[in-house]
């Protein structure tokens, strides 16, 4: 067609941040001749880019490096392998059935990839002020946490100068670190629940260290102002977590930052009609991180938001690794599809499906609890069979936890996991 | 002092909808509005609703107005490019006492000249409601019940305006009306004095002030808020006509419809409220709307909200919309109780207003080269492929894609800022061009629309801000 550009390639990446490079990085060494990843930035690296705190790679490099030392280290390796990019790319449409994608950008126009296998890898996006309904007027100075860590971090751009923090996620207290050391005052972070959202590491870390209270089983329930805010109604929940309106205090602040939750994006995904899995809002994969829709894989935040990136990493080599595979026509059929179903205290399961009797002997589950819980026994049952215990001293909803499981042993159609308390056994 | 010879206070729909009646004569006309963009109060805040007049009162100038209004649209829509769509009303009676009260409302319906209305049967409007709730005993169908994009309609109509001569003044808040020998002479404004015969009082909540500076305050504004969601595109229960419920005796009740760009709309309260600043959305406001509409449409997903606003309706006491011009105090038009049909009316209105001041002895000479036609910012993303494609190999901006979930474009932006009456504000952009309208709010795209507008304008990036004065939206560049 005229005016339109196209390209071939065997494995093509959605999104370039560090799920994106892993995968690539992954499917070259698999022996993928070409692999493109398509990026909507004007730099490799996504949400890390704007990480510029420390705290990464512990995990997989036993380091503590900063966001963009992270992806460096992918960037470089995908570079020595021939990793190609298309940067300031937007992907418009992804075909599902066709392995075509459809993308824009400002040097090849609108253009058209033909690709073996699909790799989404776009991230996830920040929940808003609306979409947790918070009560008053819509003044300027009402942003999330993240648009203000970008804003501050890659922009040079100071958002405000008196901060209200609602939710204790971890981009919510880092930047509540960040915004302090660039000489603003972080009034309070106010959290509804009666424990932390984010890690608690960033809670010693970037409030305690920094004086700055942390106001649990508490919310804002109006923000004042009509030009810029000026301040907001703070007033703790009772149990059923509505606000108690008579102990409402006003706190002057002229900036409120949402660190109110992470949602994959997956507006792509639902329009090539792949599967969603309702809880992760992310779609449902395999152990080798493909979705409902055959060649097309899903890692990163798109499939579940991650607290740690070195999961991500890990995660998204084994998409990149099998969209590889499948590309070269190599990835073995299976022979029984068992489903992984969240048991007692359990969130949800990803993956959420485990192929038996094809590549792979073993399934690395990652997982997240409903509640707080101390000394427990993570339990996997096939069926009703117990294979697989492990102790831990806590769980906790804003940490993941992983398990490895031998497939071969899973007899019955449904994988169960919970978690028991050791308190009463 | 400016000289001019009409001076319209307020630049909301019926201000922009008189502006660009009268930009069809050989006169001088100045626009004025307190606000730093056009597009109104009420008029950025409301339905979206183009009305039929079906439920009016019979025999008011209200009801004589909006049936006038409705069919001007499609012409109207057509010659300005504005999003409008025909989709239709449905009015179901979910009880038997809801039930009976139909033919009563057919009857107002006919009173009011609207003849098109029709019943259904309840597997009728399941049929083409399937979320409805099935408990439905019948209803009405009021096919002509429209829908528009509000911000476009008055954008659409002031660039018309302007391209045919009128002066827009934004930010000139009107604080003083000089009267001599019951003439209007000049209109005092925060940007310096304006001379003037004629002074078209179309301030919506506002205009009793006005009246006061003439010493025609016969009336009170109440403004009577109205508080809505918007839902996400992708929501699952979606409806594809306005469905209404029936109205009882105190409320009109609260509606759930497609906006013109797909998503959900639910809403509005009505309370009736002191302060004409309050536009904060409530716990109580929220929540009646989810408990009334779930009446309607049983698997309604407010979690899939977006946003939530709130507008106020300019709502007078005594009620009623009024048209008056007073003998002893000539070139005085005063326009008030602009309240729930304002958007529809507006270009009925302004018919009416240049017919009254032709009869008051005003004179009006049609101009020759009157351009009728106005061009809206081309929409990338509802282009045909090969469309978009050529477009960008035109011009590249378009291939960089700016607002991620309404897939807004650079060179969108840029027309939008760059037009005549062009945006100045993060705001004004986005009821542009929906830049940060969709499911993030601006999260992704509002740290690029800071710095667009910043270069664009020449501006640093402390002095964007979201609308008026006072709203920055950053405080400064780190060293
Ligand atoms: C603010 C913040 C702080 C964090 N802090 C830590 C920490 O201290 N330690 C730690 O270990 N982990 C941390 N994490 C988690 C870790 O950074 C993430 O888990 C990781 O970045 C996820 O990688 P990803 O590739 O899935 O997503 P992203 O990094 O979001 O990358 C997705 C990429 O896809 C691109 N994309 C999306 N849609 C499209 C499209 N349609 N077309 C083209 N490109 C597209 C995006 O531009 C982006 O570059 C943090 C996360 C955030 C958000
Ligand atoms: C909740 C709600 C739902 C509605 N739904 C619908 C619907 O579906 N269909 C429909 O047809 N109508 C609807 N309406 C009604 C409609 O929105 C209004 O009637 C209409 O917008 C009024 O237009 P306006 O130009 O008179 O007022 P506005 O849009 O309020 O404009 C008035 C302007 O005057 C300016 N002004 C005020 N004082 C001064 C001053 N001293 N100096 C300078 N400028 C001044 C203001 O800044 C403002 O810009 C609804 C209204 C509300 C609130």
């Amino acid at each position: 067609m005229e005016n339109i550009f196209e390209m071939f390639c065997d494995v093509a990446i959605v999104g370039g941040g560090p799920a994106g490079l892993s995968a690539a990085v992954a499917a070259k060494e698999e022996g993928s001749q070409k692999v493109l990843i398509i990026e909507r930035d004007n730099a490799l690296g996504g949400i890390l880019q704007q990480c510029i705190h420390p705290g990464f790679g512990l995990k997989l490099f036993n380091e503590e490096l900063t966001g963009p030392e992270y992806y460096g280290r992918f960037i470089k390796k995908a570079k020595e392998l021939g990793v190609e990019y298309l940067l300031s790319t937007m992907v418009l449409e992804v075909n599902a059935e066709n392995k075509i994608i459809t993308c824009v950008n400002s040097q090849t126009g609108l253009t058209l990839i033909k690709a073996g296998s699909i790799v989404l890898a776009m991230g996830c996006r920040e929940r808003t002020r609306a979409n947790i309904m918070v009560p008053g007027t819509r003044p300027a100075g009402l942003y999330t946490a993240g648009s203000a860590q970008r804003l501050l971090n890659r922009q040079n751009i100071m958002v405000g100068k008196k901060i209200v923090i609602l939710g204790s996620g971890d981009i919510g207290m880092i930047m509540a670190r960040r915004m302090t050391l660039e000489g603003a005052r972080v009034v309070m972070v106010v959290e509804l629940m009666d424990y932390l959202a984010g890690l608690t590491r960033n809670k010693v870390q970037c409030l305690d260290d920094f004086g700055i209270p942390l106001r649990l089983s508490h919310t804002i329930t109006k923000i004042v102002g009509n030009k810029r805010v000026e301040g907001v109604y703070v007033a703790p929940v009772g149990p059923d977590r509505k606000p108690v309106v008579e102990k409402e205090e006003f706190v002057e602040c002229d900036t409120v930052l949402f660190s109110v939750g992470l949602i994959p994006e997956n507006e792509l995904t639902k329009k090539a009609g792949i599967k969603i899995d309702p809880v992760t809002s992310g779609p449902a994969v395999d152990q080798y991180m493909q979705t409902s829709a055959e060649g097309i894989f899903a890692c990163g935040n798109v499939v579940h938001v991650n607290d740690l990136v070195d999961n991500v990493s890990s995660e998204s080599a084994i998409a990149g690794k099998y969209a590889a595979k499948y590309a070269a026509g190599n990835l073995n059929a299976h022979t029984r599809l068992v489903r992984c179903v969240p048991g007692v205290n359990i969130r949800y399961i990803c993956p959420q499906f485990i192929k038996v009797g094809g590549d792979e002997e073993k399934a690395r589950l990652y997982f997240r609890v409903q509640k707080p819980m101390k000394q427990v026994t993570l339990v996997a049952k096939s069926g009703s069979e117990i294979i697989l215990k492990q102790k831990e001293i806590r769980v906790n909803p804003g940490e993941m936890n992983s398990m490895e499981i031998e497939t071969s042993k899973l007899a019955s159609d449904d994988l169960i996991l919970e978690v028991d308390s050791d308190s009463q056994a | 002092m400016i000289k001019t010879d009409v001076v319209i206070i307020g630049a909301g729909a019926v201000g922009c909808a008189i502006a660009r009646e009268l930009s069809k004569y050989e006169i001088d006309v100045i626009v004025v509005d307190k606000n730093e963009d056009i597009g109104g109060d009420a008029s950025k805040s409301n339905s979206a609703i183009i009305h039929t007049g079906y439920d009016a009162a019979p025999g008011t100038l209200e009801s004589q107005l909006v049936v006038a209004a409705n069919p001007m649209y499609d012409r109207l829509a057509k010659e300005l490019d504005v999003p409008f769509r025909r989709i239709g009303a449905i009015l179901p009676a979910i009880t038997l006492e809801q039930f009976e009260q139909l033919p009563a409302i057919m009857e107002k319906a006919f009173k009011n000249h609207v003849y098109d209305v029709e019943y259904k049967s309840a597997a009728e409007l399941l049929e083409m409601e399937p979320n409805l709730n099935p408990e439905v005993k019948g209803g009405l169908f009021i096919p002509r019940e429209s829908i528009i994009d509000p911000f476009i309609l008055c954008q659409a109509l002031a660039e018309n305006a302007c391209e045919n001569g009128v002066h827009f003044l934004p930010g000139a808040k009107v604080t003083g009306i000089n009267v001599e020998n019951g003439r209007i002479k000049s209109v005092l404004t925060a940007k310096g004095e304006i001379s003037t015969t004629y002074v078209i009082n179309s301030a919506g909540l506002y205009c009793d002030e006005i009246a006061a500076m003439v010493g025609k305050a016969d009336y009170k504004v109440v403004p009577r808020k109205g508080q809505f969601f918007i839902l996400d595109k992708n929501t699952s229960c979606k409806v594809n006509h306005i469905v209404l419920p029936i109205p009882t005796k105190v409320t009109k009740g609260k509606l759930m419809c497609p906006t013109i760009h797909g998503n959900m709309l639910i809403g509005p309260t009505a309370e009736d409220i002191p302060d004409k600043e309050d536009k904060s959305v409530t716990y109580e406001g929220l929540a009646s709307i989810e408990q009334d509409v779930r009446k309607l449409v049983p698997n309604v997903c407010i979690r899939d909200t977006i946003t939530q606003y709130c507008g106020l309706r300019p709502n007078r006491n005594p009620e009623g919309l009024h048209f008056d011009m007073y003998d002893d105090l000539y070139g005085y038009i005063n326009l008030s109780g602009v309240r729930s049909t304002g958007l529809t009316l507006s270009v009925a209105m302004a018919k009416y207003v240049v017919r009254q001041m032709l009869w008051s002895g005003a004179k009006l000479n049609l101009k020759e080269n009157f351009i009728p036609r106005r061009k809206g910012i081309v929409v990338f993303h509802e282009l045909p492929i090969n469309e978009q494609a050529a477009l960008v190999k035109k011009n590249p901006l378009y291939g960089n894609i700016i607002c991620r979930c309404e897939t807004i474009t650079e060179a969108e932006i840029l027309d939008a800022i760059h037009r005549p009456l062009g945006a100045k504000s993060i705001d004004a952009v986005k009821r542009r061009v929906r830049a940060g309208m969709g499911r993030c709010q601006g999260g992704f795209c509002g740290p690029k629309v800071i710095e667009i507008l910043s270069r664009e304008l020449n501006i640093p990036v402390e002095s964007v801000n979201k609308n008026n004065p006072g709203s920055y939206m950053v405080s400064g560049t780190n060293k």
